[in-house]
């Protein structure tokens, strides 16, 4: 393969067309997944939407999760104003009924796991920048990763759908324990709309599926000359491992959501208990358990936490460095330090299951393993600090970014080992206190990754530069409102509040002093939400009036800004010649973060670059 | 509990501050990190922590749960029904009654489905609020007859959760007489928010005199029963 950037492969004599189309370039084009039949002029409108380039799949995941990240955000203020104002109608919502509270938590959880914390960060980035990150000239199974895209899309909108059906949207949480979520008759919203929650969930599960294992495949097979498992840069690490723990545990949510399903339509009692008795009928028809629920649901649920946040950590190791201009500290420790969470998580599953009524003993070895993924976890954090201590900070939009993740990763993280030992999790378990935890580490920090990166490879996917003004209004805004939401939650959950509570008013006075509180909590979220329309702002009017971007903007080592990229970026935004997209500059010669001064004076050397000697 | 979170906190501004200090400093240093002093160290350190975290974490839990109550303990039943708490003393005989799901009729006085056949259950006494006295190890067992219910008393920092299926048991003695609020802190249904109940604490004296009470007014609707039959 030749590594000369300007090769194209249409007039050089030495690439052959016709073999060069037979072995992936038929594959490639755009046009093979709709009919031939259409006419024409519809082919060439579809062309750009039903493609199966990578790149454009990953901005489509993009949007996909925008809109499910605005759905559910409005979905949030709904509830946040309703708890603290309770008699009031909201606006383009009416009053809000206490089904209605639990449906907007039901769906806010599912869109926000399911198809913004593991869409973007896993589907969305690694399709835009997977194949030239490792050099590859492809991925490795394309149609598999369109369909997978196409899967998703239709998964968010049968989900969406629950909010039209008669009785709206289930009531169970994104966690569905049953007999509630088994039972039609044990709420509202548990019929037709929870019937829709298990399709949409199942087709997410068969689309995530096909995409990791395109990613897998890519990862391992695809990589170029020289781009060695050591050499890979750290958000494939991060990718490879959140994709191996998708394959793991969507197969058994897949099962347990089947299991529902056939408790709900086909008598069954899985999950059913003898002389269970919902509304004044016995349910049951055999001897089930809930608790397998539970335990199925968590071996998928915790692992899901790490595939949301993994790549995050990713995203963020490589800008640390690059912005830091210093190569990340311990590399062999960051990649070890990704795979051992990613293990370590499949086994931590019971820690949501101390006052399940699962055995105690269980409970023991589950606070154990999970305070041992604390300790990768802290070499992680260590290592950031490291990375920047001493290194000369270029305060970039998307370093600002990644700084922030690594505040509020910290700020999550440290209650971690708090909730993990038992007899206080006793206490703070289903409290606002975990809400805190999970929104810092996994929502807030998740977040604040994605909008690292979206800053970061905007270049890549308009070919100009995101607004840095407005980036680090949204930024500042988006900080202290997102700690000024989620921190003071802490103080609800030590005074007791139990989360999914549509209202503190007219209970006990316990929770009604817990009132000033939360109204501060909503105020803050309101802010959080508004700051989100400078982003928006910023999108809009970069990708139509924003600054050019010079080929390789961030002056970055790894393979998707090599130069080769500028080409492709010009011709994939007008008229998506999918043939641009073959990588020429595949061959990796050196470690992915080579920063700062190096030998012979650059500032930074890219993995492509042959003219420094190998490491 | 305070430790932890005063432990947390310190190492929180700690982190804060070694994350914004660096942004101040614009010219990077030549050399590269020394991995032992920055990494494995603090590693090293922060894994002696954790250890010790785990252990007296094992050993808080193992006090909690690992054992049963005393053979003396009280027996109080636990009952999570949509949405209510129900709470059933033994009576007398110290031994609950049989209940059977099909009886249940909560609007006929039968909200646990007592079943009338069995004379073990002609002394249970079944309460909407918890009563205990103060200074006696009381052994809870709970259940549910329809979907998961979470048992939380925020003021004994206790919670387990009610499961159909399953009979849990959790035992606590209540130390200070007084009023403590019971949540529900499992999502039940659409009425999980207003799923409470009061804990009433009583020196040993008051609560014989509740109990008295109770047994009273329970024999009291029996003869109404049995004279209206």
């Amino acid at each position: 393969m030749s590594t000369d950037p300007e090769i194209d492969p249409e007039t050089d004599p030495n690439v052959d067309p016709e073999i060069d189309r037979a072995s992936w370039g038929a594959r490639m084009d755009a046009g093979s997944t709709t009919s031939d039949r259409l006419p024409r002029r519809w082919r060439n409108a579809l062309r750009p939407i039903f493609t199966t380039e990578h790149r454009v799949i990953g901005i489509e995941y993009l949007v996909l999760s925008l809109v499910a990240v605005a759905a559910g955000t409005v979905l949030s203020l709904v509830m946040r104003i309703h708890l603290v104002w309770p008699e009031l109608a909201v606006p383009f919502f009416g009053q809000v009924k206490p089904e209605d509270y639990l449906a907007l938590v039901t769906m806010h959880g599912t869109l926000m796991v399911f198809f913004v914390l593991t869409t973007a960060p896993l589907s969305g980035f690694a399709n835009l920048v997977v194949p030239e990150q490792l050099g590859a000239s492809r991925m490795a199974l394309p149609t598999l990763n369109a369909v997978s895209f196409w899967m998703t899309a239709g998964a968010l909108l049968i989900l969406l759908a629950a909010f039209a059906v008669p009785q709206g949207a289930p009531i169970s949480g994104w966690t569905s324990y049953p007999p509630l979520s088994a039972v039609a008759a044990a709420g509202p919203g548990q019929a037709l709309g929870m019937d829709l929650w298990l399709a949409s969930l199942t087709v997410f599960c068969l689309a995530s599926w096909l995409g990791s294992l395109n990613l897998l495949a890519t990862i391992l097979n695809e990589r170029c000359e020289g781009m060695t498992l050591m050499r890979l840069p750290l958000t494939v690490w991060s990718w490879l491992v959140a994709s191996l723990l998708v394959l793991i545990s969507f197969s058994v949510l897949l099962a347990a959501l089947l299991l529902l399903f056939s408790d709900r339509h086909y008598g069954t009692s899985f999950f059913i208990p003898a002389g269970d008795l919902v509304a004044g009928h016995v349910r049951s028809r055999g001897d089930g358990s809930p608790l397998l629920w539970l335990h199925l649901f968590w071996f998928f649920g915790h692992p899901e936490v790490y595939i949301a946040v993994l790549p995050g950590m990713g995203i963020t190791s490589s800008l640390l460095a690059n912005f830091s201009r210093r190569p990340i500290a311990g590399y062999p420790m960051m990649a070890m330090t990704t795979v051992l969470i990613g293990l370590l998580g499949l086994v931590v599953w019971g820690h949501h299951m101390f006052v399940s009524g699962m055995n105690p003993y269980a409970g023991t070895a589950f606070a154990l393993t999970t305070m041992a993924i604390a300790v990768p976890s802290t070499a992680k954090v260590l290592s950031w600090l490291a990375t920047i201590w001493g290194g000369g900070l270029r305060l970039t939009t998307p370093m600002l970014f990644s700084l922030g993740f690594v505040s509020l990763f910290i700020a999550g993280g440290l209650t971690g080992p708090v909730l993990a030992q038992p007899a206080l999790d006793a206490y703070l378990h289903n409290t606002y206190f975990v809400v805190a935890h999970f929104h810092l580490i996994m929502a807030m920090a998740g977040v604040f990754s994605i909008f690292a990166g979206v800053y970061y490879w905007f270049p890549l996917m308009t070919g100009r530069l995101m607004n840095g003004t407005l980036g680090k209004l949204h930024f500042w805004i988006t900080l202290i409102a997102a700690y000024g939401a989620f921190f003071p939650m802490h103080f609800a959950g030590l005074a007791g509040e139990p989360r999914h509570y549509s209202q503190l008013s007219g209970t006990t006075p316990l929770l009604e002093n817990l009132l000033p509180l939360q109204r501060g909590i909503t105020f803050s979220a309101v802010i959080l939400a508004s700051a989100q329309l400078i982003f928006l702002a910023n999108l809009l009017w970069s990708i139509m009036r924003g600054e050019v971007a010079p080929p390789n903007p961030w002056q970055a080592t790894t393979l998707e800004w090599a130069p080769s990229m500028a080409r492709i970026v010009k011709t994939s935004t007008s008229g998506l010649d999918p043939s641009a997209s073959k990588f020429h500059q595949n061959i990796a010669c050196r470690a992915p973060y080579e920063y700062g001064l190096r030998p012979n004076g650059l500032d930074f050397i890219m993995q492509c670059d042959p003219n420094t000697k190998a490491e | 509990m305070k430790f932890n979170l005063v432990t947390i906190f310190v190492l929180f501004l700690l982190a804060q501050i070694l994350l914004i200090l660096p942004i101040f400093r614009r010219r990077p240093r030549d050399q590269q990190p020394r991995i032992w002093l920055a990494e494995s160290l603090p590693l090293l350190l922060f894994g002696a922590v954790y250890v010790w975290m785990a252990m007296t974490a094992q050993r808080l839990w193992a006090d909690d749960r690992y054992e049963g109550p005393s053979l003396t303990a009280m027996q109080v039943e636990v009952v999570g029904v949509q949405f209510q708490w129900y709470f059933r003393y033994p009576g007398e005989d110290a031994t609950f009654g049989s209940t059977r799901p099909e009886l249940v009729n909560a609007a006929a006085g039968n909200p646990l489905g007592l079943d009338l056949r069995d004379s073990e259950g002609d002394d249970d006494i079944v309460s909407s609020e918890l009563v205990l006295p103060v200074g006696r190890e009381v052994d809870l067992r709970l259940r549910a007859h329809d979907v998961i219910h979470g048992f939380f008393i925020p003021g004994m920092r206790l919670k387990e959760n009610a499961v159909p299926g399953l009979t849990l048991h959790v035992h606590f003695t209540p130390e200070t007489a007084g009023t403590y609020p019971i949540l529900c802190t499992q999502v039940c249904g659409l009425g999980h928010g207003h799923m409470q109940a009061r804990l009433r604490v009583l020196p040993a004296a008051e609560f014989a005199d509740w109990l008295q009470a109770r047994e009273g007014k329970r024999r009291a609707e029996e003869a109404a029963i049995k004279g209206g039959v």
